[in-house]
């Protein structure tokens, strides 16, 4: 960035631009040099930006009509399904959409671990993403307590009581989170004004994360460094925008499905009943994004190791980079480790089953394996494959295996003459 | 640095440090302690219970602190099979002659040890309570027997203000 030269054509933006460059950094957005050949994993950004506008656009018109007050809240929400002017639209739009950003938000981070995008020079990008991802879980589960149903106060008492299992402090900690002996009404005001702020912080931790991206720029399918700009590249604008607009409209339209023909699908009809301390749902589960992690806590049969357990797994992936010993970033050319990855995909599926199914007998057998599993590919497999693994040759430029022609003709040269 | 004599310099920089330090701290811990629990939450220490129409081998529950308390009227054969349990067999060991003074009367916080359900009635193998979230099992004294609850389910104060009236707290 700090290499770009841009000088507007008009006096009026050059005046503008030399006091404040932002017509400097519109042009670096602009012309930004992406790889030639990303494919539709890499369209998620773009969406995950629309789903966090989306969260708060509708977040702030929502807090416009609700009531955060224990006796107020759920009645509140009621009144902005049946009486507020399209009420209805933006809860549903709000509420989906938190299942929208994570669902998008897991395939971003699963292209990443397929493509090695985590790896060096990437590791900030990819940490900062990690954070966005525990503040994301953060948000989502306190905006899940503010209707004040049945789920959202069970589904409060459980999560907060996570913290009792901490030694000696525990107890006092969960006592100042809920301001009280119980989640009661302390919690939800504190909760309603946390999720209102952290969007905000994302969006902060967004831009970092951006700017951390257009250090090195994008990785891409085949995973190689290339030059920048070349014959690898194209300008961000038109190229990228396009493709990302139109996966942003196949996206909607998953997006609108849920809205407008099963709202409630992703939700728990639980949910439905007002906040009673003293019943607590037959069957709790978290909403569906939190499943695998769920099910990871209830297969330690301890409380503080199951806590342990579930935030090593968050937690573990902030370390990835370095588990991860392979130079070789795409597992396009890492045999082995695409297999290893789609087991990966698997446990984390079956985990996520198991998170709704009871915590009993093959259930509990199979998440326990699951976990052990998941554990295993970090903290084992990981790291003793990027020694092991023979990985297949990596071509030296995108447009080589294309064209045969390498951007680097050096490097090209040199190769034909092993070849020969 | 290391093989430089401390001056009189350093002096200054580290008193302003601390003091700086101790401003923050003085600043930092007004906001952190308006979230712990406030006067008009303290003031609700107490409660009154009529256990008149409590019949053997019912439980009511009442709310105590924002916590459902149970309060159980037990059986003969519920008292006697939570008297006759070896120590040894406990996860959480506590005799049920400390848990449960008039052994008729037990009265303990409804909230399940593990991650503060209201564990279930009359449930699990134990013949005491069991908790549907996470599968814990109690026992007729609300020990903890099966499951990933750590401890027994807590007694909290109380006494017997007269023969039909328990006051928590």
């Amino acid at each position: 960035m700090s290499d770009h030269e841009y000088t507007p054509t008009s006096k009026v933006g050059k005046w503008f631009n030399d006091r404040l460059p932002l017509l400097t950094l519109a042009n670096h957005l602009t012309d930004y040099p992406t790889p030639k050949n990303l494919n539709y994993w890499w369209t998620f950004g773009g969406i995950l930006t629309f789903c966090l506008i989306t969260q708060i656009v509708t977040g702030l018109t929502l807090a416009m009509h609700y009531i955060a007050h224990a006796d107020m809240a759920f009645e509140s929400v009621e009144h902005i399904m049946r009486d507020v002017n399209y009420g209805w639209l933006i809860r549903y739009i709000h509420a989906n959409g938190a299942s929208m950003f994570f669902l998008a938000v897991y395939i971003h981070i699963f292209r990443s671990l397929f493509y090695g995008s985590y790896k060096s020079p990437r590791e900030i990008i990819w940490i900062i993403g990690i954070i966005i991802y525990l503040l994301m879980m953060a948000a989502a589960f306190m905006g899940y307590v503010l209707p004040w149903g049945q789920m959202s106060f069970w589904g409060a008492t459980v999560i907060t009581n996570l913290f009792s299992a901490i030694p000696l402090v525990g107890e006092g900690i969960v006592t100042w989170l809920w301001g009280g002996y119980s989640v009661d009404n302390p919690t939800l005001t504190r909760f309603f004004t946390l999720h209102y702020l952290i969007p905000f912080l994302i969006l902060g931790l967004v831009v970092l994360h951006i700017w951390a991206l257009h250090v090195p720029g994008n990785n891409n399918p085949v995973g190689i460094d290339i030059k920048k700009p070349s014959k690898d590249t194209v300008p961000f604008h038109p190229y990228i925008v396009i493709k990302d607009g139109f996966a942003l409209l196949m996206f909607m339209i998953v997006f609108a499905f849920f809205v407008f023909y099963s709202p409630n699908i992703l939700g728990h009809a639980d949910n439905y009943i007002e906040a009673n301390p003293m019943v607590t749902p037959a069957h709790i589960v978290p909403e569906w994004y939190l499943l695998p992690f769920y099910a990871i806590l209830r297969s330690v049969p301890d409380k503080l190791l199951g806590v342990v357990a579930m935030l090593s797994a968050i937690l573990i992936l902030a370390v990835l980079p370095w588990l991860d010993t392979s130079k070789i970033r795409s597992a396009v050319f890492r045999p082995l480790y695409k297999q290893f990855y789609w087991i990966l995909v698997a446990d984390v599926l079956i985990l996520g089953y198991m998170g709704a199914m009871p915590a009993e007998g093959l259930y509990l057998l199979i998440a326990r394996v699951a976990t052990a599993y998941y554990f295993l590919h970090f903290l084992v497999i990981l790291p003793v494959l990027g020694f092991k693994e023979k990985t297949l040759p990596i071509p030296l430029s995108i447009t080589e295996p294309v064209l045969g022609g390498s951007t680097n003709l050096a490097m090209a040269k040199n190769k034909e003459s092993l070849d020969k | 640095m290391s093989d430089k004599k401390p001056e009189r310099r350093d002096f200054l920089f580290t008193a302003s440090y601390a003091v700086g330090a101790v401003g923050v701290a003085a600043v930092v811990w007004p906001l952190v302690d308006q979230m712990n629990p406030d006067a008009s939450v303290k003031a609700l220490a107490s409660t009154e219970v009529d256990v008149s129409s409590v019949k053997p081998g019912n439980t009511i529950t009442v709310l105590w602190r924002g916590k459902p308390v149970f309060i159980r009227r037990r059986t003969q054969e519920e008292i006697s099979e939570a008297r006759s349990v070896k120590m040894e067999d406990l996860i959480h060991p506590e005799k049920d002659e400390d848990r449960a003074k008039d052994p008729e009367w037990l009265v303990m916080l409804g909230v399940c040890t593990h991650l503060g359900c209201v564990p279930l009635n009359d449930k699990g193998d134990y013949d005491g309570w069991f908790c549907p979230c996470h599968g814990s099992h109690y026992d007729t004294s609300g020990r903890i027997r099966k499951g990933p609850a750590p401890l027994n389910m807590e007694v909290p104060k109380y006494e017997f203000v007269n023969d039909n009236t328990i006051k928590i707290g």
